[in-house]
This record gives structure tokens, C-alpha cells and sequence, in this order.
């Protein structure tokens, strides 16, 4: 295989093409932003993806569409945006001329107060703005997840997205205008060439393709891989970790494919979490709400499936959910490929198996049974962006009254995602009745013995994770009010 | 001469819904924090190197890996301080910048690095080692009391009536305790300061302070310079609500150090997570009561003692632990009454000023007593609230010898009960709650009174500076800081209106201890009755000499001179603004002005626990629903509704910001956001991913918010305005009062739930467990 190498990245930044040659594996695009660029109008409040001051919109192509996304810019690395068009608040407006329309809706409802948060609100607005010009309340607080404000109280922000539509029209937006000439000034940037930046100790390396990318991988087998950065942005930004060298794969349009077929879904590794979206609430309706609380939007535009897995995270929130429904991962080295069900991959507390050179190719998730219910249940401190303190996903398999199939994993009730064997063994073949239940929940002291954190005591995990179980049976009872109503109507 | 025509009112004046000075520049990006001033060519930054110890004697240290990393100028320690090795707000010698021997908390500031980037400065400070020698550490406020860790500053004993004879009275007699979360001010923007050496021993320091006064003092006393050498500057800070009153003092002063050790700029800016373990927060209350009371829930007698981990050092625990003991009585006139402070020391970092400084701990422990006999009595909370009102026949004292003048709880509890239509959804609530199992609702209605001026008398005086040019544009200065409550706007709008002139000609500049000394911090939100008030003194001064020439010149009485919309009439005639300015600064008027201003009628003897500390108070009122999950003890918000008492707003639109801002801040501190230390006295909830205030999603779903339209301020206010930074901050307690009201539910109502803060999921299950079990054992 004959490769050709570049070894510039390039991209649009605003209105302009930039080419970089000297970039270090660990730059992120919030300093090449503030400090080479001097663009100050992006903030950093946290340098670790949760605060949302540092939102920017990344365009990238998929199949040759264009599609903008809000990201947090202080863990985006800026190595991973060959090819991309990154959009700052700089370029709203002009420096004399009138604001954005998000600009002047979030000015005229007074959603400002200190202001250090306000580009980051206008950023992931903007986003929302393009992809829906009228977004429902709910549709504007999904949006803001990832944005914190702590003067505002949010009420005048809201009241700000609801303007924008009154005061501008998307359909004149610039980047709607020019969409299609950016797509094409984006795909002669994609020349198909390996990118390979630096040497030695600071070195990063955007394979040319994925075949390209297991032959890399596979000379390489110390490198780190970098899909969306949400966790290994951290592991520099928090821990200073030394990550070279890097290879990044979400450029990779072949790793971002999802296909449908009879029995089943297959997410490739790079997918996010917001282009599995459709395919996760058209098939799994289960984890629709799973989905939506994890990180904010900026993470589930930039993190992967296959990344949430690979992290090998007893706190990852796919994996018990994955578990429960049986899906398997594939794992590549070189041209060698192999498939493993998803609760072998995670053999003990930050250990997986995966050899050196070998990455995660694909995510394989089967239908559900027509006999079974899946249920899934996250539960945290903070409903939204908040990491598990207890996740427990069911799926649970009934003929005529009994259970018949049982598989039930736990995140943050052990060193892995783990399965509940214990009450599985204590409900399969029972009856489906309250006594049942009230038997199996005491199996659960067999299976976990979880930890005390500040996310949750052992005491507090334990009991709701049987309460967990109970509530999966009261909703087969259907007994009045079960669950939160998040519906309930918002006024503003 | 020119006759104008007259226009009816200015664009911006008082009491008008004006935008945020910055708004604009905030959405664009432009405007200009301290991290986003351009960097002369030179620039070093500094990083501190924070201990991993609780307690613990260092043994030793070891720079070589530091002083060797990439791109080191240098280190930092205590021996390059030319002055002194001290920022100790309360003058107590308790709080160096860098520690010598011992360390005192994990995250305690130990030495600086300075190098060529942040990055290569942090990085090099993580690569120091130290050898301790580790000593027995307490974090936990009781467990501080029971190992007899010292008080960090003189309690406080606040008494009045007879406390012996009102419990040998009281017919019921109950005693419990709580405990009451600190809070991380989690402003946006982190601490900085940016050093500019200057000429001699002169040092600029752009610092993202809410006290650039004490902040230049500190400098000073550090630099071993007088405090005429050294000039703090700041345009604006990305939110401070107290937590960068005195905290931000330590990283001006290693800026500072460090400008004039190298001869170059110097900024100092910590990541989030040292940021969060290296400064002081809101402090973590336990209380202890008793209380009598009668058979309708009237309460004749309350002993309470309020004890506060205040971390290492005397910061600003005397004056916060006094103002919890300020409110501890809320609305409520209690006959007999003995109120205690322990301001304990603990291995933790030093607590300091938030939002409320130590008011919310008061009122929430206030607030759990009312709930204790409402439960008792089986009756509402709400009745036993307004049962116990001030008001009436020597009922208006306050535990501090304070006649409470001004009291509008009952008619704003009035409107809101209705507006809110609190009985109908009270029922509504215990309905829905005998159908149903596993969602319990919740609601509460809570009141708020919040004592406005600084205790410390004489920190109620303030300065402002205007200059009036020869085109007629203004130029505002004051000795408050904006950080996003609206301040510069407020101010402006009063100048605006003193001259009758749109606001848009009146630019204000960055607050300087150059232009308007000795001035205080901007907190206790005082900001615009201070500043506004001496900004009005200014404009006052410079009208007066100009209405003395213009009665002169145009041979009028004086009193037919006046400033009427972008115009000045002088008898019959009429000049516009800037025509009459030109002439005036013809015949040599002084264009210019300092203001002043003190805030009459207070004085307070901490000894004797007696005085009028208080210039007036602020009012306001909350009623909040919630619905609960009792399997995982989750929640939300279902309804909030505030009327709020802001006298004759300043500017309605600003205001309602700070109230829905505030109700949400408090909310937060009251649920999810919780201050957590392991074993080994680290804090372990840091940043954002484990400290978690709230998000959009979090908000009431339904949430309404108004402020009194028909209050006004009894006292001489700026424009009969009142305060409002701290005051709705305490709205958030109804949310605290509706939880537990839900967690009650699961045994009937029948036992006082107790829930403490912060009430996060786990402890509102814990709650709900405990509850059901104590139920089940009453049978
Ligand atoms: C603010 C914030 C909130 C978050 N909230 C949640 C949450 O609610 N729930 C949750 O579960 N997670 C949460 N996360 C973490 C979550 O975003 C990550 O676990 C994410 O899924 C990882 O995907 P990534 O593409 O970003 O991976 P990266 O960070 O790029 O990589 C993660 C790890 O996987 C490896 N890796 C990535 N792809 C492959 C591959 N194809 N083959 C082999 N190894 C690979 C990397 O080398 C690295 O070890 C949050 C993160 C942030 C910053
Ligand atoms: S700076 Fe907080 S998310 Fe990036
Ligand atoms: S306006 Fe200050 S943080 Fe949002």
C-alpha cells in the first residue's frame, strides 16, 4: 500500500484558510484560539469540557454534507480538525456592524449579566438556531446542557432563544447561505493523504484511511488513539499526561458510518453520540433518555460510542445499557479482526481486553425481542451533565407471567460495568409478581459491593439500585405516577 | 440665545428597563476580561504550587525538577516576599502567601513558579517534591469542636429577653440540630491578576477583584511599599459574589512579587480545579437548637448555636458567623432569645464571603425551627410562619436590639399566597400524594428579610468621580466593581438623571484605586446604594457651581436654572447640554467632581450584641413545588413563584436578573451542590464535573418571577431604591422546605423530616428511608 503523507493540517478558521505545519499533539483549539490567534472572545471556565465558555461551531463533512456542531473548544485538540470549519463568536458580527440575531435576542432579553458564559450561550444558540429555528423549551434546555451560567438563572437565556426567530431569519444566515461553497472549499481540503505532524516525543498522526489507520496503529501500538477527546482531552488538560503520539480517527468518514439491517444496528467506532441519535430513538426507544443525559451537546457532538466503551469507564454510561442488549464489539489489528461480546471486553478496573495495536472498529447492538422489556435508568446528583453515581440497564424476557430471560448490568456499583448475575439467577424462571422481586433485589448484595465517593455514598448505591429493579416492575404494573415528569409544561 | 424644544424625559434615567452597559460586547466576545488584555512582549506567568497535605509539617522541598522544566525563569517562595508574608484580611497574621513550615490544607499555597507560558508554569509546579511530615488533620466542623481546635476569631453571643423564663414558660420544649452545606462561588470567570512593574516601587495590577482597595493594600504590604506605589485596576470580572472579595488578594500579590522580581509583566490565572481547592467558599454551618413554644406553634423561646467550619484562618468568619446570627430570626420576632457563633477552625481551606456572607446559614437554620414546631403542631409551616411574624405590640425587636421598622412580610406573603394560589395547591399536593406511591410532591412557601448595610460601620462610605468635558460627555467613575449585576449601569442611570442627559453620554471607566480611594468592597449589596449616592453627590456638586454661574450670567434666581432633558433652562430661555457646558467651562467652572457618601443612622457594639446595624431591610417571598422520586430520591422543580422587594427599582430589568439569578444560585446550594472531603482532607468536588450548580434544565418549569411594584424605601435611598445582590439569594429556601415537605409525606406528616443541605438526591432518600422506618415504628 502506497500512502501519500502530508504533513500540514489545514482548515477554516471563520473566514479564512489556515495551514498549519508545527502543531503539538496536545494544542487545544481554545489556547491556538486565545493565544496564537488571539481571538479572545471564546472563554475558558473550566478546561475540562463542562462548563461550555469555550463553545464554538465545528463543521464537518459527512458524505458530503456540511453540518455545524457546537464543541468545547478547551478539549478539541486542534490536530483533529484537518478538514474542518471552525466558527468563533469573533465572527458574528462585524466590529462596527449589527449584532447576530442570537447576539441581539440574548442582548434585548437581558441574558448577560457578568458576560463570561454569554459566548459560549451565543455558540450553542447558533447551533440550535441552524439545525431548528423554533425549538421547543425542552429543545432549547437540551441544547444548553453543556452551558453554565451562574448570574442568570437562565430564565432570560430562554427567553433569548425563543427571540432569536422574531428578530432574524436563519434562512439568511451566512452559514445557510453559504453552506454549499464551504462544503466544497472543505472537500478539496480532503485529499485523502495520511497527515503526519512533528517527531519523536510530539507527534500526531490523521490516518489516510481506516486500512491506513490499523497499519499505523499497528507499527504504533504505544499511541494514544483520540476519537472525540472528551475523556483523553482531560487526561492533558487535568493530568498534563503525555499523550504522544496520537492518532485521531474521527476524520475518518468510513469509522462514521451506521447500518440498519434485519437483526440488529452496527455503529462504526467513530460515530457520536449525536449522529447515533435517530438510530438509537428509532430502535431503542429505551435509551432515548440515556442518550440525552449524557455529557451535554457539545460532548455528544464530539464523544463516540466506541470511545465511551474503549475508556473502559466502570462509570461510561453505554456500556451497561450495551450490555443489556447484548452488544458485541469488533476489534481490528492490522487486517486481523475479532468480535467480543461486550461484557468480556471489561475484565477488571482499567484494564480491557485489547492488545496493543489493536483499536475498537465497530459497535454492534441486535434488536430487542418481542418478548422482552428493556428498561434503562441513569441516576445522578444533577439530572442533566452529571456523571452516573448508579446507571442500571434491564432487559427482561417474559412468557405467561414468568421471566424467562433476564440480563441486567450496573454501571458504578463495581471496579467494571457489570452484570447482576445473582438477581438474574434469582428472577429467571420466577414468577413476575412483588414477592419475586422482593427476593431477587437481596441478591444484589452478592453481586456489588460498591464504593463510597462523592458522587454517592455505598449505602445510597446499593439501595437504589434494588430500587432500581422495583421500579422496573412497578412499571410493568402501571400504578400511578412512576417517574419524574420532565414534560410538564414550561412557561416562560 | 438658542430655544430649544423641550423633550419630555431622557433616554436611560432612573427606573428605566435599560440594557447591561456591556451587553453588547458580552455577546460579541469584545468585551475585555483581565486574561484577554493584549500581553506586552515579555509577559511571564506565574502558577502556584499548592500542598497535598491536610495538616503536616514540611520536612523538606525540592525544586530541581522545577527550576529545570522547560521554560522556568523561576521560583517563588516566601523568602522572596520583600515585605510581608501576609494577606490577612481580619489583621490577624494568620494567612501567608506562601507557607514556610507547616500547611495547614490540601490545596494550600506552598511557592510560585514563574515561567515563559501558563502551560510551561503549571506544568513545572506539578514536578516539586516535598517531604512532609503528616500531622492530625480535622475537616468536619463537630469533629474540629470535639478535638478542641481553637475559634478562628471571637464569637458573637447576640441576647435579648429572658431566656431561662421563656423556656420555663413555653408549654412545648424541643431540641435538635442541622447541618448546612457550604457552597463554591463557581464564577465564570476564574481568579487573575496581571502585574505591570512600573517606575521605582510602582506595580499596576489588573486583578478580578470585588475589593481593588484592599487588594492594592494587600499588595502593598507585601511589596513593603506604601500604598500610593501601587494602583489595582478592573473593568470587570466574569462573576465574583464574594468569591473575590479577599480571595483574589493572594494572586495579585504573587503577580505582583513576581512583576517587580523580573521586571516583567506578570500574570497569574489558576486552573479550575486549583482555582476551586486553593480558595475559600461559602462556610458549612451545624446548628444546634432549642425551642419553646406554645400550643399554636408561637414560639417564646430559642437558644441556638451556630457553629461554622471556617478553614484555617480568620478570613472574614467573624463578620459572616455574625450575619448568620443576624438572621437566624428571618421574619420572626422570637420573645426570648439567646443566639451563639462558633467560629471553629478546621484543616480546610479559609472560608470566606459568598452571596448572603453567612445570612442564608442564619435564615435556613431560622427556617428549619419553624418547620420543627410546624410539624409538632401539626399544622402548615406557613401558619406557624405568620404566626410568629414580626409585628404588632413589642413584637418588632430583633435578637440585636434592632427595631425592625419598615416590615412589609405580611402584605408580600399576602399577594404571593394568591398569586401563586398556595392553598388550593397545598391540598392538591396532600391529594396527590395519598394516590400515590413512588412521586411524592412537595410545596413551601418561604419568606425573606435580609438586613442591608455592611456591619462593619465604617465600610459604608463610598466615592465616585465625575468629569464633565468641554463637548459635553460625562465621565463616570466609583469605587464599585462590576461583575455583572449591573452596577456601572445603575450608576449611570443616576448620573443620567442628576444631569437630565441621555445615558448614552456618560461612559464609565474601569474601577481604579487611582481615580476613587479607600473605598470598600463592592458586596453586601451595597453597590449601588453606596456608589450611587456618591455619584449623585458628584453630579450634585458640579450642578450646583454650574446653576451658581448660570444664575450670575444670566442674572436669574437660581431657582430658574434647571437641567431638563438634554437641556438647561435658565428663566424663559433654554440652552441645550452642550452648548451651556462650553460656556460654562468659558468662565473657568470647575467641570469636575469627587462624590462621598456615608450611610446614616448605623452604628453597632459587637461587645454588647446591640445596635441599629442595619440601614433598612429587603424583603421577599418564594413558593416552590417539587415533585420527588422516593426510589432514587431525584427531583425537579415543578413550580416557582417570587415577589420580591427591590423598593422603586433602579432599573426593573437588571433587577429581575439579579432576583432569578440569585433564587437559582440559592436553589442550587440547597440541592445539588455539595462540598465533599475525603479521608485524607482533600476536597474531591473540584471543578465542574463533580461540583454541580444548576443548568437551564434545572430551572422551575414553571417560574415566575416579580418584583413589588409598589414598594418603596422608607429610608433615603438613591432614588428610594433597595438592594438586591444577596437578598432573593435566600428565595431558594422554599425549594430546601418543599423537599422535605415531599420527604414528610411518606410517614403521614406526622414527623419533623429534618432534611439537612445540601438536599441531594442521596440525602433526600436517606431522608425518605428514615422517615418511612420512624413511621413504621410509630405504627
Ligand atoms: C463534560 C463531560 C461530560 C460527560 N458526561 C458523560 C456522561 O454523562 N456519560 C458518559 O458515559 N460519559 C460522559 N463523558 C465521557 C464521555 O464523553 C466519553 O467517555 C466518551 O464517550 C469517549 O469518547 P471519545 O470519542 O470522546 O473518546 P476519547 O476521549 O477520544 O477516547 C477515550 C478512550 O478511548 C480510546 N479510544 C477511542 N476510540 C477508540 C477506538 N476506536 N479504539 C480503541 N480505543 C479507542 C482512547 O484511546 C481513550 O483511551 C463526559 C465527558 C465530558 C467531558
Ligand atoms: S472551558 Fe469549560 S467547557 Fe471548555
Ligand atoms: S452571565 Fe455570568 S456566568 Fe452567565
Amino acid at each position: 500500500m502506497t500512502i501519500q503523507i502530508r504533513n500540514t493540517i489545514r482548515f477554516i478558521l471563520n473566514h479564512r484558510l489556515v495551514e498549519l505545519a508545527d502543531v503539538s499533539p496536545v494544542q487545544t483549539l481554545l489556547d491556538f484560539l486565545r493565544i496564537d490567534r488571539n481571538l479572545k472572545g471564546t472563554k475558558e471556565g473550566c478546561a475540562e469540557g463542562d462548563c461550555g465558555a469555550c463553545t464554538v461551531l465545528v463543521g464537518r463533512l459527512l458524505d458530503g454534507k456540511l453540518k455545524y456542531e457546537s464543541v468545547n473548544a478547551c478539549i478539541r485538540f486542534v490536530g483533529s480538525l484537518d478538514g474542518c470549519h471552525i466558527v468563533t463568536v469573533d465572527s458574528l458580527a462585524q466590529p462596527a456592524g449589527p449584532l447576530h440575531p442570537v447576539q441581539q435576542a440574548m442582548v434585548d432579553t437581558h441574558a448577560s449579566q457578568c458576560g463570561f458564559c454569554t459566548p459560549g450561550f451565543v455558540m450553542s444558540l447558533y447551533g440550535l438556531w441552524m439545525e431548528n429555528a423554533k425549538p421547543s423549551i425542552a429543545g432549547i434546555e437540551k441544547a444548553l446542557q453543556g452551558n453554565l451560567c451562574r448570574c442568570t438563572g437562565y430564565a432570560a437565556i430562554i427567553r433569548a432563544a425563543e427571540a432569536i426567530s422574531a428578530i432574524g431569519d436563519v434562512g439568511k444566515d451566512p452559514l445557510v447561505v453559504e453552506r454549499d461553497r464551504i462544503a466544497r472549499e472543505l472537500a478539496t481540503l480532503q485529499d485523502g493523504r495520511r497527515v503526519e505532524i512533528g517527531s519523536e516525543t510530539e507527534r500526531f498522526i490523521l490516518p489516510g484511511s481506516v486500512d491506513d489507520f490499523a497499519a499505523v496503529l499497528e507499527a504504533n501500538p504505544k499511541a494514544t488513539i483520540v476519537a472525540g477527546s472528551t475523556d483523553v482531552g482531560l487526561w492533558v488538560t487535568k493530568f498534563m499526561r503525555d499523550i504522544s503520539p496520537v492518532i485521531h480517527l474521527t476524520h475518518l468518514e468510513e469509522l462514521r458510518r451506521i447500518s440498519v439491517d434485519a437483526e440488529g444496528v452496527t455503529l462504526g467506532a467513530g460515530v457520536s453520540y449525536a449522529e447515533a441519535y435517530p438510530v438509537i430513538v428509532e430502535h431503542f426507544p429505551e435509551l432515548t433518555e440515556l442518550w440525552d443525559r449524557i455529557g451535554g451537546q457539545q460532548v455528544r457532538n464530539m464523544g463516540t460510542v466506541g470511545g465511551n466503551i474503549a475508556n473502559g469507564s466502570p462509570i461510561g454510561d453505554t456500556p451497561p445499557a450495551l450490555i443489556a442488549l447484548g452488544a458485541s464489539i469488533t476489534l481490528r489489528k492490522g487486517d486481523r479482526r475479532r468480535t467480543v461480546a461486550l461484557e468480556d471486553f471489561f475484565i477488571a478496573y482499567g484494564k480491557q481486553d485489547r492488545e496493543p495495536g489493536e483499536f475498537v472498529e465497530s459497535v454492534r447492538i441486535p434488536f430487542v425481542s418481542d418478548d422482552a422489556r428493556v428498561a434503562v435508568y441513569k441516576v445522578t446528583k444533577r439530572l442533566d451533565e452529571d456523571i452516573t453515581a448508579v446507571c442500571g440497564a434491564f432487559r427482561i424476557a417474559f412468557d405467561a407471567g414468568r421471566v424467562t430471560d433476564a440480563v441486567i448490568a450496573f454501571g458504578g456499583m463495581a471496579g467494571t460495568p457489570k452484570r447482576a448475575s445473582n438477581v438474574e439467577a434469582a428472577l429467571k424462571g420466577a414468577e413476575w409478581t412483588e414477592e419475586t422481586i422482593e427476593r431477587a433485589v437481596t441478591a444484589f448484595d452478592q453481586d456489588f459491593t460498591p464504593l463510597t465517593d462523592w458522587r454517592a455514598s455505598a449505602e445510597y448505591r446499593q439501595l437504589v439500585a434494588k430500587n432500581l429493579l422495583r421500579r422496573f416492575y412497578l412499571e410493568t404494573q402501571s400504578s400511578g405516577q412512576i417517574r419524574l415528569d420532565r414534560t410538564i409544561a414550561v412557561a416562560v | 440665545m438658542n430655544v430649544m424644544q423641550p423633550i419630555d424625559r431622557i433616554r436611560g434615567g432612573v427606573h428605566e428597563k435599560e440594557r447591561h452597559e456591556s451587553g453588547h460586547k458580552h455577546v460579541s466576545g469584545t468585551a475585555e476580561y483581565i486574561d484577554d488584555i493584549p500581553e506586552p512582549q515579555g509577559t511571564l506567568h506565574g502558577y502556584l504550587g499548592l500542598s497535598q497535605r491536610a495538616h503536616a509539617e514540611i520536612l523538606s522541598i525540592d525544586f530541581e525538577a522545577v527550576s529545570s522544566s522547560e521554560g522556568v525563569i523561576g521560583v517563588l517562595t516566601a523568602a522572596d516576599i520583600p515585605g510581608e508574608n501576609d494577606i490577612s484580611p481580619a489583621h490577624k497574621h494568620d494567612e501567608p502567601i506562601f507557607v514556610t513550615d507547616k500547611v495547614e490544607f490540601h490545596g494550600q499555597p506552598i511557592f510560585a513558579v514563574v515561567a515563559t507560558s501558563r502551560e510551561a508554569a503549571r506544568r513545572a509546579a506539578a514536578k516539586v517534591k516535598i517531604e512532609y511530615r503528616d500531622l492530625p488533620h480535622v475537616t468536619d466542623v463537630l469533629e474540629a469542636a470535639a478535638a478542641n481546635y481553637p475559634l478562628v476569631i471571637d464569637p458573637l453571643k447576640l441576647e435579648r429577653g429572658d431566656i431561662e423564663a421563656g423556656f420555663a414558660k413555653a408549654k412545648n420544649i424541643l431540641e435538635g440540630e442541622m447541618r448546612i452545606g457550604g457552597q463554591d462561588h463557581f464564577y465564570l470567570e476564574g481568579q487573575i491578576s496581571f502585574a505591570i512593574p512600573g517606575e521605582d516601587d510602582e506595580v499596576l495590577v489588573y486583578s478580578s477583584t470585588q475589593h481593588p482597595s484592599e487588594t492594592q493594600h494587600m499588595v502593598a504590604t507585601v511589596l513593603g511599599v506604601p500604598s500610593n506605589a501601587v494602583t489595582v485596576n478592573v473593568r470587570r470580572m466574569g462573576g465574583g459574589f464574594g468569591g473575590k472579595e479577599t480571595q483574589a488578594n493572594i494572586f495579585a500579590a504573587v503577580a505582583a512579587v513576581a512583576a517587580k522580581k523580573y521586571r516583567c509583566p506578570v500574570k497569574v490565572r489558576p486552573d479550575r480545579d486549583d482555582d476551586m481547592s486553593a480558595t475559600g467558599k461559602r462556610h458549612d454551618f451545624h446548628v444546634d437548637y432549642k425551642l419553646g413554644f406554645d400550643d399554636e406553634g408561637r414560639i417564646e423561646a430559642v437558644d441556638a448555636v451556630f457553629s461554622a467550619r471556617c478553614g484555617y484562618s480568620a478570613d472574614l468568619s467573624g463578620p459572616v458567623t455574625d450575619r448568620a446570627l443576624f438572621h437566624a430570626d428571618n421574619c420572626y420576632f422570637y420573645p426570648n432569645v439567646r443566639l451563639r457563633s462558633r467560629p471553629l477552625k478546621t484543616n480546610t481551606v479559609s472560608n470566606t464571603a459568598f452571596r448572603g456572607f453567612g445570612g442564608p446559614q442564619g435564615m435556613v437554620g431560622g427556617e428549619r425551627m419553624i418547620e420543627e414546631i410546624a410539624y409538632a403542631v401539626g399544622k402548615d409551616p406557613l401558619e406557624i410562619r405568620k404566626l410568629n411574624f414580626y409585628g404588632g405590640e413589642g413584637r418588632n425587636l430583633t435578637p440585636y436590639h434592632q427595631t425592625v421598622e419598615d416590615n412589609i412580610i405580611g402584605r408580600i406573603i399576602e399577594e404571593l399566597e394568591t398569586s401563586a394560589d398556595y392553598a388550593k395547591r397545598r391540598e392538591a399536593v396532600i391529594a396527590f400524594n395519598r394516590e400515590n406511591n413512588v412521586v411524592k410532591r412537595g410545596i413551601a412557601l418561604t419568606p425573606v428579610k435580609f438586613g442591608i448595610s455592611f456591619t462593619k460601620t465604617e465600610y459604608n462610605q463610598a466615592g465616585a468621580l465625575v468629569h464633565v468635558y468641554t463637548d459635553g460627555s460625562i465621565h463616570l467613575n466609583h469605587g464599585g466593581t462590576e461583575m455583572g449585576q449591573g452596577l456601572y449601569t445603575k450608576v449611570a442611570q443616576v448620573v443620567a438623571d442628576e444631569f437630565q442627559v441621555d445615558l448614552d453620554r456618560i461612559k464609565v471607566t474601569a474601577t481604579t484605586t487611582g481615580k476613587v480611594p479607600n473605598t470598600s468592597a463592592t458586596a453586601a449589596s451595597s453597590g449601588s446604594d453606596l456608589n450611587g449616592m456618591a455619584a449623585a453627590n458628584a453630579a450634585q456638586q458640579i450642578k450646583a457651581r454650574l446653576v451658581k454661574f448660570a444664575a450670575e450670567r444670566w442674572n436669574v434666581s437660581e431657582t430658574d436654572v434647571a437641567f431638563e432633558p438634554n437641556t438647561v433652562r435658565i428663566g424663559v430661555d433654554r440652552l441645550s447640554f452642550n452648548e451651556f457646558i462650553k460656556i460654562a467651562y468659558g468662565a473657568r467652572i470647575q467641570l469636575s467632581a469627587a462624590g462621598f457618601y456615608k450611610t446614616p443612622k448605623i452604628h453597632w457594639n459587637r461587645a454588647e450584641g446591640r445596635g441599629r446595624p442595619f440601614f433598612y431591610y429587603a424583603y421577599g417571598a418564594s413558593c416552590s413545588e417539587v415533585s420527588v422520586d422516593t426510589l432514587t430520591g431525584e427531583y425537579q422543580v415543578d413550580r416557582t413563584d417570587i415577589l420580591h422587594d427591590v423598593g422603586r427599582s433602579l432599573n426593573p430589568a437588571l433587577d429581575l436578573g439579579q432576583v432569578e439569578g440569585a433564587f437559582i444560585q440559592g436553589m442550587g446550594w440547597l440541592t445539588t451542590e455539595e462540598l465533599w472531603w475525603d479521608a485524607k482532607g482533600r476536597l474531591r468536588t473540584h471543578a465542574p464535573s463533580t461540583y454541580k450548580i444548576p443548568l437551564a434544565s434545572d430551572r422551575p418549569r414553571v417560574f415566575n418571577t416579580r418584583l413589588a411594584e409598589w414598594s418603596v424605601n422608607r429610608e433615603e435611598t438613591i432614588r428610594r431604591s433597595k438592594a438586591v445582590g444577596e437578598p432573593p439569594f435566600m428565595l431558594g429556601i422554599s425549594v430546601l422546605e418543599a423537599l422535605s415537605m415531599a420527604a414528610a409525606s411518606v410517614a403521614e406528616y406526622r414527623i419533623a423530616p429534618r432534611l439537612d443541605a445540601p438536599a441531594t438526591p442521596e440525602r433526600v432518600l436517606m431522608a425518605i428511608e428514615r422517615l418511612r422506618a420512624a413511621a413504621r415504628q410509630k405504627g
